[in-house]
């Protein structure tokens, strides 16, 4: 899979950043850069810092020390210019089931400050594309699993994000469900949005432009799937994964 | 403010399409309202009791007609012998038996004192103690009456007077009670139990990683509950006055202060709760164990505060339904103001405020 690099300007600049919770440091000095358009996995065992990392990303919590910008906001200091221009989707889809399809799209619609009009015609647009028309005014607690995915999906990009942070997205979906889910993050990728994934599936990872890959609050690997593969000896990131998880020992 | 909005119109979505909280919304109060107005009531109405009357001579027939009319008892059994007492009590028909001495009448001629024994089932002892006290002052009121020609060397006689409730109608009781019982639950219940759901739907970090600011979320998740509560007091004070006579003698502004600073400490407390439970079960759990009992036992709502042992009087102290229900009985019945009711204000103003401050604190705690 070649990378796709349209535009080389970075979205997301990460310079020695550090997360400390009294004595114990959560993010050790991490340092890397998304840029615009690409899709790049995170990876990492639970407790490897990932969950922590990401919500700085998200503005969620104030770093202890070191840079970070995204979409060209400051970690520090424009938390909430940061949450204006990311989109977040967690691993339980995290839909109002108890609200149709339509009233959960006017929900986030008016959380992000969209206006009516414009709701209601990308409204009209996404539910035509995502085949859900006739499902508009069904309470989503009915809806297969599959499609609660992609309609979280749509919803995180309701307000068109620079970035978008999908945290484990494929949780509990079938493989075959989980390719056509990743078809979706292609075309949203080639429209220039920035695709920031973590997974416990290796075969997601493999689809991913760039991988990194954190252990006890570091990042230990960082590169295309390919590379590291070959840096690896491995063929699959499976065998990435495990050496690396050696390694450490 | 058109974020805010649309957020607080979604919670209504969530209460109005479920079934079991429109139920616990509106059906619990007034269910609870009639059962504490009508079942737990402290007033004698047609108890069952048996007489034995030894004498059965037109004194005793006097007495007798005077307790069977007045509306407190109704006979259940005349006795002939004194073996037969215990095992009416035994069978449990009967809550008092009155037995008449052998001659009463010519007892009472001659040595102007006869006796008359009441013997009351103690296995319910205020109801055993309140027909005792029935029965008492019937007796009494009868000799008054039909000695009245008699004066009875130093005798000290007590004219009693029960204020603000003449007829002692347990309703003035309750249904305060009722309203601080009901308050609590919804609010600090449900607004836990809400708050927990969407933690445990995943949606609560959809909210935080949204521009939607940490105060607007609790604001929009409260403000609803807020409403319904309010309508839910309402509910109780009409009721409480239409069906049960239970007067509003002080001003209604005073009374939807009141309901209202209660209610906002419910809310608060039910945020706290929140900011402690991750799940619905231990939202309920802690909200129906640590708020229902303690507002039901020791606010003073069903037991004195002052026949308890100091230590739960003391502990009672803490309890914000306790001061909520001395001001609402104030307000209700007696009629009172600001200027007697200011203490419970005040007193209810810090356990507000300590409890936001509280909650704000832990919810930061928790984002680190």
């Amino acid at each position: 899979m070649d990378v796709i690099t349209s535009d080389n300007k970075p979205i997301i600049q990460v310079k020695e950043l550090v997360k400390k919770f009294g004595s114990f440091t959560a993010v050790d000095h991490i340092s890397f850069e998304v840029n615009k358009g690409e899709i790049f996995g995170f990876l990492g065992a639970n407790g490897a810092g990932k969950t922590t990392a990401i919500r700085m990303l998200c503005g969620l919590l104030e770093p202890t020390s070191g840079a970070l910008k995204v979409a060209g906001f400051d970690g520090y200091h424009q938390r909430e210019a940061i949450k204006r221009n990311i989109g977040y989707m967690s691993q339980k889809f995290s839909l109002y089931e108890d609200l149709t399809v339509y009233e959960n799209f006017r929900l986030y619609a008016g959380i992000y400050g969209i206006p009516r009009k414009e709701r209601i015609k990308k409204t009209d647009e996404l539910l035509k594309k995502l085949n859900l028309e006739e499902s508009r005014n069904k309470l989503v607690a009915g809806l297969p699993l599959g499609w609660k995915q992609k309609l979280a999906f749509s919803l995180a990009l309701f307000h068109q994000p620079a970035v978008v942070f999908l945290d484990e997205p494929s949780g509990g979906v079938d493989p075959l469900t989980r390719r056509t889910f990743w078809d979706l993050i292609y075309e949203v990728a080639h429209q220039g949005i920035t695709i920031f994934v973590t997974t416990h599936y290796m075969d997601e990872a493999e689809y991913c432009n760039r991988v990194a890959i954190m252990s006890e609050g570091k990042i230990v690997a960082l590169d295309t799937p390919l590379a590291l593969k070959e840096q690896y000896h491995a063929d699959s990131m499976d065998g990435v994964f495990l050496k690396i998880a050696r390694n450490k020992e | 403010m058109d974020q805010l909005l649309g957020f607080v119109k979604k919670e209504f979505t969530h209460i109005f399409r479920d079934s079991r909280t429109m139920v616990i919304l509106f059906g619990i109060p007034i269910i609870q309202l009639m059962l504490f107005g009508y079942v737990i009531t402290t007033e004698i109405k047609d108890a069952r009791i048996a007489i034995l009357d030894h004498s059965n001579d037109n004194v005793t027939r006097e007495i007798k007609n005077k307790i069977l009319s007045s509306g407190y008892f109704r006979l259940e059994a005349n006795l002939i012998q004194d073996n037969e007492i215990d095992p009416i009590f035994r069978k449990g028909d009967v809550k008092e038996v009155i037995v008449f001495e052998k001659g009463f009448a010519e007892n009472l001629e001659r040595e102007g004192k006869a006796n008359i024994q009441v013997i009351a089932d103690a296995s319910d002892p205020n109801t055993a103690q309140m027909l005792f006290n029935y029965t008492n002052g019937i007796v009494q009121d009868y000799t008054k009456k039909k000695f009245a020609g008699f004066t009875i060397p130093l005798q000290i006689k007590s004219e009693v007077r029960m204020l603000y409730n003449e007829n002692m109608v347990g309703a003035f009781m309750y249904v305060p009670g009722t309203m601080a019982l009901i308050l609590m639950l919804i609010s600090a219940m449900m607004t836990s139990i809400t708050i927990a759901r969407e933690k445990e739907m995943g949606t609560m970090e959809i909210l935080l990683v949204s521009p939607l600011k940490a105060s607007h979320i609790i604001l929009g998740k409260v403000a609803p509950y807020l409403l319904l509560s309010l309508i839910d007091a309402f509910v109780v004070v009409f009721l409480g006055n239409v069906v049960f006579g239970v007067p509003i003698r002080g001003s209604l502004f005073v009374l939807a202060f009141l309901v209202i600073l209660y209610i906002t400490m419910a809310l608060s407390l039910g945020i706290l709760i929140s900011t402690v439970a991750n799940s619905q079960q231990v939202a309920l759990f802690i909200s129906g164990f640590a708020l229902m009992l303690p507002t039901i036992l020791l606010s003073g709502f069903i037991f004195p505060i002052e026949n308890m042992p100091v230590p739960l009087q003391i502990l009672s102290n803490f309890m914000p339904p306790r001061w909520f229900i001395d001001a609402l009985k104030q307000v209700m019945l007696k009629g009172n103001g600001f200027a007697y009711i200011w203490p419970n204000v005040l007193i209810l103003c810090a356990m507000t405020l300590f409890f936001l401050g509280l909650s704000v604190k832990k919810f930061r705690l928790r984002l680190e």
